[in-house]
């Protein structure tokens, strides 16, 4: 029993990064039609930068709070550069190549900043002990995790369905074209959209840290769950991602733990099951009407 | 009367292919001008390149004096343009409600929700309703309040009678004809003549892509032969 509840809740944590992280990969792609491939790197860049501003194993909930912000600031610039260049790129091929090559470039200067190894990022305190869950020690930072993942599901809900905002996102998902022709420059509506995809992103790296740490690689492996996610789940959709990021959260965990050997494996039945059952998603956004 | 849009030479079309070749065309201030011609002929195709949504590849579109060929939707859009498109194209995921606040912005006092709401009590009633589950009549209501909201000098409307039933229609037509007065200047393009004569001053046919004929309705409705020739149509 208690170690159900364990895999559970490994996979509500992991589903809350992954909710983080497939967010901005998921309203992109709805919106501008941009696979943006460069988003895992986003990822690891604030990884990297947790184990730049975080060395150590003490750490303060302040700096740890400071380093999620710096991220997120980081993976907003990041983000803002990528809308201007995959607007300025029409094409879905040659942005794919456009943001595969910033994915590398990034990749590999963060390879060349930090090495090759595997670094560990520290909890901060005082979530880096365990606490008692059915007799089993928990990792305390793991139900932080889970706990910023509700509260981000909820902000974002309430900016998407109840902010002028979050309805300027929803109808430019549905008609971008219809939207300018009520005056507003979608291109500001994309480009925010894009920094604080990105910003979440590079913010999911800091968060994972304790958890997957950084090292090369990471961000293909990401990137991948995160693809996994937004097919799942509907592309352009939040409620589409978070119901993605949580059932990949749970399955790659219940895998890992009663079938380890296949768990990378189940992730994609899962998806190939969704995309016979539902080929647009679970909860796919609702386009325009057109009669 | 002065002119709020006047297009000169215009050219335009998709992928290389040539839609509008050479389109001469003005609409008074205040008046309205049917567009009228067959399937593919370009009036839609006309509507999107001035509405900015096609980037013409060459020619003029001025609105009074100011030249918006080329300018971006939302651009064209805050000069004072507004478009009730084909399909209508009301937001789906949204409700009436956001589908109307999203067009009123800031600043234009003309119109607000409220008075859109005063005018066509039917949207009141459904103000919390999505997009996608109001009735094709409904639908027609709110994309015209929508397009309302921006206070326009100059309505496109493409086929607004498109898919609704004659009643319906009828009620289209009354809420466009309480428009007049308000100082808006409109291109309607339209399939149902009888709509089209009964809002229209003037009368526009296009074919292939250009203007073949212009005169005031009444004019126009007088020569059923030449209706006929232009049109299909008697």
């Amino acid at each position: 029993m208690a170690a159900y509840l364990v895999s559970v809740l490994n996979g509500l944590a992991m589903g809350s990064l992954l909710f983080a992280i497939a967010l901005g990969l998921s309203l992109v792609f709805g919106m501008m039609d941009v696979l943006n491939l460069a988003h895992g790197a986003i990822y690891l860049a604030g990884a990297y930068l947790a184990v730049a501003l975080l060395p150590g194993d003490d750490v303060g909930m302040g700096t740890f709070v400071l380093a999620v912000l710096a991220a997120a600031a980081v993976g907003a610039i990041l983000g803002g550069v990528l809308a201007g260049l995959t607007r300025a790129t029409p094409g879905h091929l040659d942005q794919a190549l456009l943001t595969l090559g910033v994915s590398l470039v990034v990749a590999e200067l963060l390879s060349v900043a930090f090495g090759e190894e595997v670094h560990a990022i520290a909890a901060p305190a005082p979530f880096d002990g365990g606490v008692p869950v059915l007799g089993e020690t928990y990792p305390a930072y793991r139900l932080l995790v889970i706990g910023f993942g509700a509260v981000l599901a909820v902000a974002v809900y309430l900016l998407i369905e109840r902010s002028r905002f979050g309805s300027l996102i929803r109808a430019t998902v549905a008609d971008r074209a219809m939207v300018s022709a009520l005056g507003i420059n979608t291109g500001l509506v994309l480009t925010g959209v894009f920094a604080a995809g990105a910003a979440l992103a590079a913010a999911g790296g800091v968060l994972a840290g304790p958890i997957l740490g950084a090292q090369p690689g990471l961000d293909e492996k990401v990137l991948l769950l995160a693809l996994v996610v937004v097919v799942i789940g509907g592309l352009g959709s939040v409620r589409g991602a978070l119901l993605g990021a949580v059932l990949i959260g749970q399955v790659q965990a219940l895998g890992t733990s009663l079938l380890p050997e296949y768990a990378s494996f189940l992730i994609f039945v899962a998806m190939a099951l969704v995309l016979l059952l539902r080929p647009a998603g679970l909860l796919p956004p609702r386009t325009a009407v057109r009669t | 009367m002065t002119d709020v849009l006047t297009v000169r030479e215009l050219r335009a079309g998709y992928a290389g292919t040539t839609v509008l070749d050479g389109v001469d065309l003005t609409v008074p201030a205040n008046g309205v001008v049917a567009l009228l011609g067959r399937n593919g002929a370009g009036k839609t195709t006309l509507i999107h390149t001035i509405m900015g949504l096609l980037r013409p590849y060459s020619g003029s579109v001025r609105l009074g004096d100011r030249e918006i060929a080329g300018a971006a939707a939302h651009t064209v859009a805050r000069s004072g343009v507004a478009i009730v498109p084909q399909g209508r194209r009301v937001f789906a995921p949204l409700t009436v409600e956001e589908n109307l606040r999203i067009a009123a912005g800031r600043g234009h006092q003309a119109w607000t929700v409220e008075r859109i709401y005063q005018l066509m009590p039917h949207l009141a009633e459904r103000r919390a309703n999505r997009g996608d589950q109001l009735s094709g009549g409904e639908q027609q209501m709110l994309a015209i309040g929508r397009a309302l909201l921006r206070a326009p000098r100059l309505l496109l409307l493409d086929e607004p009678s498109d898919g609704l039933a004659p009643a319906v229609v009828d009620h289209v037509a009354d809420l466009l004809e309480g428009l007049r007065g308000e100082g808006i200047a409109a291109l309607l393009v339209e399939q149902d003549l009888h709509l089209a004569f009964r809002l229209a001053d003037e009368v526009a046919v296009m074919q292939k892509g250009q203007i073949v004929h212009r005169s005031s309705t009444s004019e126009f409705r007088a020569d059923r032969a030449r209706a006929h020739a232009l049109l299909g149509v008697g």
